[in-house]
């Protein structure tokens, strides 16, 4: 990856960005860090399988600094959730700079990942897209009852850390529903299963991007991405749009009407 | 670089101190201030996830309702101190109660929030100092 850390470099040296955010290796493990100058770009490092959801940090960072031009680098997800935010005005599309990196083919196999690149890279070989919806197929076999049963059995397990949520970069609403007093008492009991994952599937219908983050962050192993893949495959049915695809394309359940219903976000 | 000099975001291993599982997370340092938990992907316990108190887990490091020095009863207030009198204060009192009762009238309750070698500390202080085994830990329930 030295073509791309060189890039990276001179991005930084040239001010052409403030701050790049990546993965450096920290006592021996890749964590998320904020690179502001060329020489602390030795510790950068590209890792396979400790994905972090980036570009919901950027806009954390972004909310305090929102005048900063800063870098990120991104594969095929968190590029596809880039557009997704700039769409959503999270981010501004001048104001952040993404820097595209390979996934390998045996990683996009393992996420099913049908575009395991961003729209530019500077180096590496591309994977194949990998249509495999395998998962999907065998659940909609099943008789509807027993799907039924299937999914309430598996949101029956839901401890409620909302780490799907917090990890989501699709969660990006300025109030969360969930912290809503008007609607959920605080200090009261979390909402009734299976109130808030269907709530959520329904909330990013048109907004997933399917990296799959969430199904990673559960603590119960509930396959919350099959979920999300299901309607993201029903809006690609109603709607013929893909989240995260074309960045000009707005989504069908976010732009109602004229526009006046568009969420508040820094990006705007 | 000077520009950048109030342009700052790392991430810092740590592990959780809300029970004794040992979860390992990462805490969000943005401009010097922690603004958030993640969970450690490769970490060989809990391996990318975390509970809802896990997740929570920076929330108390900036509180305003945290002490910061050791508060003292005077005349029923509660007063803040130096350590220096709080420890005189506290020493005292548990040499007092083990003269007057014996160590076995002593117990100690230690906590998730300190590392495993304070708690080993602990433990052995309890035993060998105060002469009790009447000791436990929050995480043990």
């Amino acid at each position: 990856m030295e073509k791309t850390r060189e890039k990276m470099a001179r991005m930084l040296d040239e001010g052409f960005v403030s701050g790049i955010l990546g993965l450096r290796l920290s006592h021996g493990h890749p964590v998320p860090y904020l690179f502001t100058d060329s020489v602390s770009l030795k510790d950068w490092v590209v890792d396979e399988t400790n994905r972090y959801p980036i570009t919901k940090i950027l806009i954390q960072i972004w909310k305090k600094h929102p005048n900063k031009v800063i870098g990120v680098v991104v594969r095929g997800c968190e590029g596809r959730s880039l557009i997704e935010l700039f769409k959503n005005h999270q981010l501004h599309p001048e104001k952040v700079k993404g820097i595209g990196i390979v996934c390998n083919q045996e990683l996009a196999k393992r996420c099913r990942c049908d575009r395991p690149y961003p729209s530019e890279v500077e180096e590496g070989e591309l994977a194949k897209p990998v249509e495999d919806f395998s998962d999907l197929t065998e659940i909609e076999s099943l008789p509807e009852e027993e799907r039924f049963k299937y999914w309430i059995g598996k949101f029956g397990e839901c401890i409620k850390c909302y780490g799907c949520r917090n990890v989501c970069p699709a969660c990006f609403c300025t109030t969360c529903t969930l912290e809503d007093p008007s609607l959920i008492k605080p200090g009261g009991m979390p909402p009734e299963i299976p109130i808030f994952h269907l709530h959520k599937a329904f909330h990013m219908a048109d907004r997933c991007i399917d990296c799959g983050l969430c199904e990673e962050a559960c603590p119960m192993g509930i396959p919350v991405r099959k979920l999300y893949r299901k309607v993201r495959k029903s809006v690609k049915d109603l709607f013929h749009y893909t989240p995260g695809e074309d960045k000009d394309l707005k989504g069908p359940l976010e732009f109602l009407g004229d526009g006046s219903y568009e969420l508040p976000g820094v990006g705007r | 670089m000077l520009g950048n000099a109030m342009l700052s975001y790392e991430t810092v291993l740590t592990t959780c101190t809300y029970c004794g599982c040992g979860c390992g997370l990462l805490l969000e340092v943005l401009d010097g201030e922690v603004v958030g938990t993640l969970p450690q992907k490769d970490h060989p316990i809990n391996q990318g996830k975390l509970c809802i108190k896990g997740w929570s887990a920076h929330e108390f490091i900036h509180n305003q309702g945290r002490l910061k020095k050791p508060l003292l009863r005077k005349d029923g207030l509660h007063e803040e101190t130096s350590w220096e009198e709080a420890f005189d204060r506290v020493a005292s009192h548990l040499l007092k109660i083990k003269e007057e009762r014996g160590p076995d009238s002593i117990a100690g309750l230690t906590s998730a929030k300190c590392s495993n070698e304070e708690n080993y500390l602990f433990q052995k202080w309890m035993r060998a100092v105060v002469g009790t085994n009447n000791v436990d830990h929050c995480a043990r329930l």
